[in-house]
């Protein structure tokens, strides 16, 4: 499936409400994120993929473009490339270690992320159990 | 993309007369109540005095500075609307100035620091560190530890403009420590240098300084406790502990930095003790299970002439018992059980180390990342004193 579709993220929840590993680990989670990625390469615009993460469960995910990314007003947004978010799809850049390096742009309370390591972590290994295709 | 950042770094003797070339108009130093009681705040402010900055002292810095004391001191910045700040002692009041500093020139809360902003805060005024033990290293290092006093638990912060500009290293700062405090800082030094080098996150330009600290830490560390006066020892310590800063602060620290972190939270042991403690335990954790850290940690051995064998994993562990025979050696105790912490205390704890350790960022930058389960049993073995064989 494809990165940034609404397909793909169907398929994201899915596999999220039924992770235990990332159930124990967000138990006490709550907020909502935009997950950016920029226009460039075949993007011609930028992807708003929205995650609404409770308790340890995926409630909701939603598909926005520029022109309705005004729907929500979630309590994080990460924004990044495809190349990026690539990278840290495939493990080979810790989440955390990419948003230090100022290669993913977090706007939210980074300290309320940095208390949540393990969940931010099951989050990716998640990612990794979607067959991805990306962009080219 | 990786970065690698340290300040200008001025060490040696007589280190502190580079304050009197600096140009500017107000300083803020942000210290605690005993540097003065020392007379160490009296060495800077003669300097400054020097360049005719003028100059006024924050001196509340507790221990584990709170968010509280970082908003206190942040108000009287803003009236004194300083061009330089200085953080002068240990990681406390360096830590604190540091985000008393960012706080004053980006206009933010402390827990509003994220490294993903652009404060542009030299703009407004720079930071100087000057560190009065040989350890923390947090005068080379962007990082801000504040403790959540509602929580009762450490926050982690900064960006990398919150790096200091200019570190000075200047001996006469440390040659009065006493014994306990050289121990425990001294082996928190060796802890960053070891956790930097094996990181995940590490890079072809922390593996140098964190080679040579460790060497540096194995060398001198305990003729410094031995004899405070010793010049030498102190001055390769206080090069060491900025090194070693370097070194896992543009990579990142490890087990021993999580587990440490999660027992200073909760039992306010000191942090170098408390890091120290775990490093050996957390070693063998690492050795048992990935080969790629063993060989790093044989690597650290064969350079520091710890051992020779061609097998990794007997040098490894030989560096094992050099940091367990050191730690011993400088005061530090080996097991929890050693300390004042009751055991039935310690286990009621559990759930609460383990939650903290496994959502600390250096848990999950090592070879081998621990699940809950492992990191009780981490937990055990590290208060009875028993080397890990999982």
């Amino acid at each position: 499936m494809l990165w940034g579709t609404l397909d793909w993220l169907n398929a994201y929840m899915e596999k999220l409400n039924s992770y235990k590993a990332y159930e124990d680990a967000a138990k006490t989670w709550e907020g909502d994120f935009y997950f950016i990625t920029e226009a460039g390469g075949a993007g011609k615009e930028p992807s708003y993929m929205y995650l609404d993460l409770w308790h340890g469960k995926c409630r909701k995910v939603d598909i926005v473009t520029e022109a309705t990314k005004d729907k929500y007003k979630p309590e994080f947004v990460v924004q990044g490339s495809i190349p990026t978010w690539r990278k840290v799809a495939e493990k080979k850049v810790d989440p955390i270690q990419a948003i230090v390096t100022r290669q993913l742009k977090l706007t939210g309370n980074m300290g309320k992320v940095l208390r949540a390591v393990k969940a931010a972590q099951e989050l990716v290994t998640t990612v990794t159990m979607v067959k991805t295709e990306w962009p080219e | 993309m990786q970065f690698f950042g340290v300040p200008f770094t001025v060490f040696g003797d007589d280190s502190l007369q580079y304050l009197n070339t600096i140009e500017g108009k107000r300083a803020f130093i942000v210290t605690d109540k005993n540097i003065i009681k020392l007379g160490l705040a009296d060495l800077v402010t003669t300097e400054l005095k020097k360049a005719n900055i003028e100059y006024k002292i924050f001196d509340g810095v507790e221990p584990d500075p709170s968010i509280k004391t970082v908003e206190k001191a942040t108000a009287i910045a803003k009236d004194f609307k300083p061009d330089w700040f200085i953080g002068l002692g240990g990681g406390s009041p360096m830590d604190a100035s540091k985000s008393v500093w960012a706080c004053y020139a980006a206009g933010i809360g402390p827990l509003d620091i994220s490294p993903s902003e652009i404060y542009d805060l030299r703009a407004k005024a720079r930071l100087i560190c000057i560190p009065t033990t040989s350890g923390t290293g947090s005068e080379s290092s962007w990082c801000i530890i504040l403790t959540d006093t509602e929580r009762e638990r450490k926050v982690s912060l900064g960006s990398y403009e919150t790096l200091p500009d200019i570190a000075i290293l200047d001996p006469r700062m440390v040659m009065g420590l006493p014994p306990q405090i050289t121990g425990d800082t001294g082996i928190d030094a060796l802890c960053h240098a070891i956790e930097g080098y094996v990181s995940t996150w590490r890079s072809l330009f922390t593996d140098g300084p964190g080679l040579v600290a460790i060497k540096l830490v194995f060398e001198n560390l305990k003729k410094a406790y031995d004899d405070g006066k010793n010049e030498d020892a102190r001055k390769a310590m206080m090069c060491a502990a900025s090194m070693a800063s370097a070194c896992f602060i543009n990579g990142m620290a490890g087990l021993g930095h999580s587990t440490g972190h999660a027992i200073g939270g909760l039992f306010h042991t000191p942090h170098g003790r408390a890091v120290g403690l775990f490093l050996p335990y957390t070693m063998e954790y690492l050795i048992n299970g990935s080969d790629k850290t063993a060989s790093r940690y044989a690597e650290i051995a064969r350079f520091c002439n710890i051992s020779r064998d061609n097998d990794d994993k007997k040098c490894a562990k030989a560096l094992v018992d050099a940091v367990r025979k050191l730690a011993k050696s400088v005061g530090q105790p080996l097991a929890f059980k050693d300390t004042n912490i009751k055991r039935e205390e310690y286990i009621k704890q559990m759930e609460g180390l383990v939650d903290r350790s496994i959502n600390e960022l250096m848990t999950s930058a090592v070879t081998r990342v621990p699940e809950s389960e492992d990191l009780e049993k981490l937990f055990t073995y590290a208060y009875d004193g028993k080397s890990v064989d999982f």
